[in-house]
């Protein structure tokens, strides 16, 4: 036996695994009976489907035929820079504000792409911050720290 | 006629300045992000939506809706220009749409896409007033079991329009109801898979897992790709039609209009399926069905009149029964509730104005459209001249921002961060996450008419089988469900979507 569809095993492994997790958790709840449902009634029920769902989705991916369709590798690249720059300003914008997060936002994703250019991207957070200091800030009145805390703060 | 009466009663509405105003910039909007590859409406509406808190709740929706027809519009011209769609309803409009471009028809094929996008609309606005009232009315005799069934319904038809295998969309309707479950019971009050965390409490939030799965891993999907991207350099001349491409266009506008209105009205459908759909039986019923992808000016009139009006018969589910269909309604149900309103069978008689002038504004913003479109071409031209490196940073700012202003809490950013991690996964592995989604929003809904529906049969399910309504929406599910089974159709659909993957 092997893996013949590799993307199919590992999607029934992350049903198998979503799903063992919201059964056991629910176990922690009320049950309940089928007339009067306890909040882990409907979760557990639902974990128990995906995990049945994910056992058919893998072992329908063994075979004894020869012949292995790989998944699509992942880039790295991409995926790291881009994810990291959204957590960084989630991060960022409490402590420094929302000038200092966008800028920080934009240079990182920026490098995610193979055309990178450092002083295009400069210019392009630059220009992005005035748009969104004009359209967000003054015209839509979000409210959003601005400057750093520890700055605004002293004054 | 009650209905002309309503009618007046949505054109006052639709009228007032400040309604036309925000009709005005929604589909303005909503075209500039259709144009644009890479932000659609969901993420645009999700921006959005915080800065509608100050407006009265009737033009909140009018703008948002005007967003999500307006993309429709902006969609077309992408797809006929630049060969890459605008929006995920575009796909099919590259095939025969570039190649009249090249052909020196892209004037040609800019105006039957907006033309047949005006009728659909027109169409659409009508058919929506038309049902409306007798559908609410249809929607007060149901009981908790006919809700569930419905739901059930709904789920299976995502299912059946996802692309890929149809097990792994099962799943991912299985994983989305148990994602709906985080936070507080609110019949027990009891904490579900929280974990502690108080930003939980109230549950995942919608806007985070939208822009995970949606926005953030298609912008890494497409630096991926690295496709380039030309704009057609000659002069688009001649916006009019020959007699002959009129007369070819016009029995497929027709048709195009009615396939969408029916698909957009079913749960679970909705414009990519309309375009979708209406392209295959334009092809099929064809007499020279070789012309297709060739430059035939019906495959860009049928599927362009599909998604207009599925984007607007899709509010039917929404307003009179209270279940959004897809994930652009589901987002308006949001706005909605924020806006104090619960979308449902109630929302006609007690705010009529608000449901009349809804609809009238739709027409209104049609107008708007196809006055607008086809002067502006020239400028979504130049925009579309920006490349990618520096559109997709600020896609992700917008988003960030967005995300941010909902709840004013950072903990959401983060939050889509890991949505969008596990959104690209799942793309890799070819799981299609619309059916998450909507197992997402539905799950609450679902599980507490479960509840209800069982405590009423004193725990006996045959209550669900037993009512018929209940049970016809049941057996429409099953029947869907076989017909996918069946070997013919399953090939049929799967090369249905292969050819959409090939384009996008």
């Amino acid at each position: 036996m092997h893996i013949r569809r590799t993307k199919d095993f590992k999607a029934g492994l992350i049903f198998i695994f979503f799903g063992i997790a919201s059964a056991v958790f629910s176990a922690g709840y009320q049950i309940g009976t089928s007339a009067k449902m306890g909040p882990g009634y409907f979760p557990f029920a639902l974990g128990g489907v995906l995990t049945v769902l994910g056992l058919v989705v893998s072992l329908g991916s063994l075979s004894r035929g020869e012949g292995t369709r790989k998944a699509r590798s992942f880039r790295v690249k991409p995926v790291v820079l881009v994810l990291s720059s959204v957590v960084l300003f989630g991060l960022l914008l409490r402590p420094f504000g929302l000038v200092f997060s966008t800028v920080i936002l934009i240079i990182v994703s920026s490098m995610a792409s193979d055309e990178f250019k450092k002083k295009e991207a400069i210019l392009n957070a630059f220009v992005l911050l005035a748009i969104v200091l004009i359209v967000f800030v003054y015209f839509l009145k979000f409210q959003i720290p601005l400057l750093p805390s520890l700055l605004v703060g002293r004054i | 006629m009650e209905l002309v009466s309503n009618l007046a009663l949505g054109f006052q509405t639709a009228i007032s300045p400040l309604n036309l105003f925000y009709c005005f910039l929604g589909v303005l909007i909503g075209t500039l992000i259709g144009v644009l590859p890479g932000i659609g409406p969901v993420q645009t509406i999700a921006i959005l939506l915080p800065a509608t808190f100050a407006l009265p709740p009737v033009t909140a929706l009018i703008m948002l809706a005007g967003i999500y027809y307006g993309a429709q519009y902006g969609g077309s011209t992408t797809s006929i220009l630049v060969n890459v769609p605008g929006e995920a309803s575009s796909v099919v409009t590259c095939m025969d749409g570039y190649q009249m471009a090249l052909q020196g028809r892209a004037g040609a094929a800019l105006t039957i896409a907006a033309l047949g996008s005006f009728f659909a609309g027109c169409f659409a606005t009508l058919l929506l007033a038309v049902l409306a009232i007798p559908l609410s009315e249809l929607a007060f005799k149901f009981g908790p079991a006919e809700y569930f069934s419905l739901m059930v319904f709904g789920l299976i038809g995502s299912i059946v329009f996802a692309s890929g295998s149809v097990i792994k969309a099962v799943g991912m309707v299985v994983l989305g109801l148990i994602l709906g479950m985080v936070g507080t019971d609110i019949t027990s009050g009891t904490q579900r898979f929280s974990f502690g965390i108080p930003e939980l409490a109230d549950g995942l939030g919608f806007v985070p897992l939208a822009m995970g799965l949606f926005g953030i891993s298609e912008i890494i999907k497409s630096l991926e790709r690295r496709e380039k991207r030309e704009v057609l350099k000659s002069k688009i001349m001649g916006f009019w039609m020959s007699k002959k491409e009129i007369k070819a266009a016009a029995p497929a506008v027709v048709r195009g209009t009615l396939t969408g209105s029916l698909l957009g009205i079913l749960p679970g459908g909705g414009v990519i399926l309309a375009s979708f759909i209406s392209y295959m039986l334009e092809k099929k019923i064809s007499r020279d069905p070789q012309s297709f992808g060739k430059g035939n000016i019906r495959g860009v009139a049928s599927p362009e009149s599909a998604n207009n009006a599925a984007s607007q018969t899709c509010f039917v589910p929404l307003l009179t029964l209270g279940i959004p269909s897809n994930v652009i309604l589901a987002m308006m149900a949001g706005a909605m509730i924020i806006h104090g309103i619960q979308p449902g069978p109630r929302v006609i008689s007690s705010n009529p104005s608000l449901f009349w002038g809804v609809i009238v504004s739709m027409w209104v913003g049609n107008l708007m459209l196809v006055i607008l479109n086809l002067p502006l071409i020239g400028i979504w031209v130049k925009l579309l001249s920006v490349p990618y490196r520096l559109l997709y940073p600020a896609i992700l700012l917008f988003c960030c921002i967005g995300i941010y202003s909902v709840n004013n809490n950072t903990f959401d950013i983060g939050l889509t961060a890991l949505f969008g991690l596990l959104g690209y996964t799942f793309a890799k592995l070819e799981c299609e996450p619309a059916p998450l989604i909507l197992g997402f929003v539905l799950g609450p809904m679902m599980e507490e008419n479960l509840r209800r529906g069982m405590l009423l049969s004193r725990g006996d399910p045959s209550i669900f089988f037993t009512r018929p309504l209940s049970l016809a929406f049941l057996l429409m599910a099953l029947a869907m469900l076989i017909v996918i089974a069946l070997p013919a159709i399953r090939r049929k659909r799967e090369d249905a979507f292969r050819e959409e993957g090939e384009k996008s």
